[in-house]
């Protein structure tokens, strides 16, 4: 491409390499504890030994007479918190202990094998009380909480669903649960934190470099101004890093005593298994009623989930239920149990994800049970408006999507009777599944938009690439919204130096801040006309999109999945899984291919593999690394055939685009589980798929 | 209790003093500052570590530095002679067998020592015939000796023709 040539579109669409490639393949991009920093410290955690109760007494005098130990922090020296609002993050306050795993104290060393050794050695002692860390169905403490997350409204009812269900010819009651699982990122979390003349700096693992300054600043107590957090590379977070932890406050804690000199701490694997989120577990009762043609005529979808005691997190998870298929009537529940334990959070598509492997497997089982393939069970059921809001959609390309899947898979001539195909040791099944996911669009982006001379602009904005590819797609974008080639320009993101950025989450990252830099250059060209000057500069804001009174916006999406299963071991494998997807204009094909892929092994993780497990007795998870808390490995992946619906949605966003790092995931579990009924005949309604489950 | 070692990294000597408890990783990140191989798990579980251990590939996480005094060490970095990156790098970006690329180099070396394995005639798991004169490196292959690398972002659909691609180059 020359770099002479201005176009007027084209870059957005091209299946470009990542721009970032040649630094990630030589492993030289730095992530945040890979920084240079001068001369710095190095910090391990003390962390409470008990789920509930309060430290008596804390004896270091072992490890401070360690050569090479600079200080031990624990509550009754820590800096006091100017916001301890946020209980999560008002850590070292207090002797009082919440959870297992919660920080009480640090170790800061010159080396991290002096710090970890000095953790080691610190005495603490404890008063106990009685603690409840595990999720249990009859919980008698059980509440409604005001919402949940992301501003949805907590129970929802249309129609008379009792009378619905009652009536209706075939009928469906069952209980279907998903574990708690860790959403660990191959990066752990980690910062360095340096406190300079009252100016604290963090080179932070975030999908929001604003977002932690903000929260930093308000717990601190400073000016936002004073806080600058750096993020150019993030290896990974699907949620865990969308908001801050404490572990960025025990840092800055840290590095506050110690002015001048970084401290940096970096998680250690197990201690992932604490304090940075987690996907609470659920127990979801799904009721559907259809009548003799296949037509639901009632949908009830009731959750008990878990939070923590100190802060609430409801998971919003029936909410896809609410109009993803057409009912005469429908009631959707959230019920929450507050327990001694780590506050749950974000973990890729909270919500979605556990409740569409229950409402999709579900559907598999109604499909069954009114003698309906369960392709056409669906499209029988297609909405033509969307019940929640009650406006058409923006696009909706579901139906499409099912059908191209069905062909791409080879779907024709199944025969739908379970555990009817044998070739050699191994039964065979295939399953489908619908997925879903909103279009969120957060507030209060902004983009800077300078030219910088000889024909280059540059495009500087806060966002975070945690993987996602954002570095490589904003300048696409850039290029086609400034109207010049990907060559002109020099993108800069993962600072707060530059302007506001909202968390890369909600699969909202490319709609916003694509959309402010979209109306930066649309102000630009207005102000500065086609031949700017040197410097000329222009900030704008994400605008609002009145269109979001008109239509409801979704993405959508369709899974097909081969299982086998051994017939005596019943080891399940997934040779191949088709995802076709209805999510508007894609920016990078080769980038939003490579998501889907990732979003959908994430599913497969979730159907067969991934289960914390808690020892009530203790309260912490006692699986808490790679060997014990599983995930794909290669060979546990088979091929995966990727496509999409040419969808053009002139509502969403001047992308046209609506957003991909999470629907992926969205319905791919309950794919996998149905393909394993098909395969076996039994039906597992608790995640994971393992084969104990399946031995009958 | 401190030991003076030498460490020969992508090409360069090093002579360094590290305490006897540090990993060769952190020798490597701390001590030297080559950040190409990462620390994903600290425990020999994912691979992030990966390096070239005279010439064999190895957790180095799990290695005490002063155990390796003296020895050869490749990083992803050193793949990369004079700024021309290896053909399994360009593979790797080709088929965009990454996302965040935290566990990327350590993949990448991880796939450059795995061809010498196979060249050698090492069979591995699903390796039909043990006694095969020459393996042939199929996809399955590629999937069970790539297996000590965990993805997180689940790129292996990528990984594996970028590897299979790599290799022929």
């Amino acid at each position: 491409m020359s770099t002479t040539t201005r176009t007027t579109g084209g870059a957005i669409g091209a299946s470009l390499d990542r721009i970032d490639g040649p630094q990630k393949v030589t492993g030289t991009a730095p992530y945040a504890y890979e920084h240079h920093v001068d001369n710095p410290l190095y910090l391990f955690p003390i962390r409470s030994e008990i789920a509930r109760g309060r430290v008596t007494g804390i004896d270091a005098s072992a490890a401070e007479a360690l050569p090479g130990m600079v200080t031990v922090i624990t509550h009754e020296n820590a800096p006091q918190l100017a916001d301890t609002s946020d209980r999560e993050l008002a850590i070292l306050q207090s002797d009082e202990v919440a959870f297992r795993g919660q920080y009480i104290g640090a170790v800061i060393a010159e080396t991290f094998e002096v710090a970890r050794h000095a953790a080691g050695l610190v005495e603490v002692s404890y008063d106990e009380e009685p603690h409840e860390a595990e999720l249990r169905e009859n919980d008698s403490d059980l509440y409604t909480p005001e919402q949940l997350n992301a501003g949805f409204p907590t129970d929802t009812e249309e129609g008379d669903v009792d009378e619905a269900f009652s009536s209706a010819a075939v009928t469906l009651d069952e209980r279907y649960t998903t574990p708690m699982e860790h959403n660990n990122p191959m990066e752990p979390h980690t910062t360095i934190a340096l406190w300079e003349t009252g100016n604290l700096t963090l080179y932070e693992s975030t999908q929001g470099a604003h977002p932690v300054q903000r929260t930093v600043a308000q717990v601190f107590g400073l000016d936002r101004n004073r806080v600058r957090v750096v993020a150019p590379y993030v290896g990974g977070g699907f949620g865990s890093k969308g908001l801050p932890h404490a572990n960025t406050i025990l840092a800055a804690l840290a590095a506050r005593m110690i002015e001048g000199r970084p401290v940096k701490f970096a998680l250690t694997r197990q201690q992932m298994f604490t304090g940075v989120g987690y996907r609470t577990p659920t127990i979801q009762r799904i009721q559907l009623g259809a009548d003799e043609e296949g037509h639901l005529t009632a949908i009830d979808h009731d959750v008990i989930e878990q939070t923590s005691k100190i802060k609430e997190f409801a998971e919003q998870t029936a909410v896809a239920t609410r109009s993803l298929y057409a009912t005469q009537s429908r009631r959707t529940t959230h019920r929450l149990a507050a327990l001694d334990v780590p506050v749950p959070s974000w973990m890729r598509a909270p919500g979605e994800a556990p409740g569409m492997y229950a409402l999709e497997a579900a559907m598999d089982e109604m499909a069954i049970a009114c003698n309906l393939d369960p392709i056409e069970f669906r499209i029988r059921n297609e909405p033509e408006i969307d019940a929640e809001t009650g406006l058409p959609y923006s696009s909706r390309n579901l139906v499409a999507c099912l059908r191209e899947g069905a062909k791409r898979f080879g779907w024709k001539d199944r025969d739908p009777s379970p555990r009817a195909r044998q070739e050699g040791r191994w039964l065979v099944g295939t399953g489908v599944a619908s997925s879903t996911y909103p279009v969120f669009r957060l507030p209060g982006s902004r983009a800077t938009i300078r030219y910088e001379g000889d024909g280059r602009y540059a495009v500087e904005i806060g966002a975070a690439d945690i993987g996602t590819g954002a570095w490589t797609a904003l300048i696409q974008i850039s290029a086609d919204a400034i109207g010049v080639s990907i060559e002109d320009i020099n993108l800069r993101i993962g600072d707060t130096t530059f302007p506001f950025a909202s968390v890369a989450g909600g699969s909202s990252g490319i709609t916003v801040w694509g959309s402010a830099i979209f109306e930066a250059a649309r102000v630009f060209r207005e102000r500065h006309g086609e031949n700017p000057s040197e410097g000329d500069e222009v900030q704008a804001r994400t605008p609002d999109n009145p269109e979001t009174e008109n239509y409801a916006m979704h993405a959508f999406g369709a899974y097909f999945v081969e299982a086998r299963v051994d017939v005596d071991t019943c080891e399940v494998r997934v040779p191949r899984m088709a995802g076709v997807f209805a999510v508007g204009r894609i920016i990078n094909a080769k980038t939003a291919r490579s998501q889907f892929i990732g979003g959908m092994t994430m599913g497969l993780s979730m159907a067969l593999h991934e289960e914390s497990l808690v020892d009530g007795r203790f309260g912490h998870v006692v699986n808490h690394d790679f060997a014990e808390y599983h995930i794909p490995t290669n060979a546990d992946v088979g091929t995966m055939d990727i496509s999409w619906i040419d969808e053009d949605d002139p509502y969403v966003n001047p992308m046209g685009s609506k957003g991909i790092g999470e629907i992926g995931i969205v319905g791919s579990a309950a794919a996998v589980a149905n393909a394993v009924h098909h395969a076996t005949g039994v039906r597992v309604r608790d995640l994971p798929i393992t084969p104990d489950k399946l031995l009958r | 209790m401190d030991a003076e070692i030498t460490l020969h990294v992508d090409g360069a000597e090093h002579r360094l003093t590290v305490d006897t408890r540090t990993t060769l990783l952190d020798a490597l990140r701390e001590h030297l500052e080559i950040i190409s191989p990462k620390k994903g798990c600290d425990h020999g579980q994912c691979g992030a570590c990966t390096v070239l251990l005279d010439g064999r590939r190895a957790n180095s996480c799990l290695a005490l530095a002063v155990a390796h005094d003296g020895t050869e060490i490749v990083t992803a970095g050193g793949l990369a002679e004079n700024g021309d990156l290896h053909p399994m790098q360009r593979s790797f970006i080709e088929h965009d067998g990454f996302q965040c690329g935290y566990c990327t180099p350590g993949q990448i070396v991880s796939a450059v020592g795995m061809l010498e394995e196979v060249r050698a005639g090492w069979p591995s798991h699903v390796t039909e015939d043990l006694n095969v004169e020459e393996i042939v490196l199929d996809d399955d292959e590629i999937r069970e000796r790539m297996s000590g690398n965990l993805c997180r972002c689940a790129a292996y659909a990528n990984i594996v023709p970028a590897i299979r691609e790599g290799s022929e180059r």
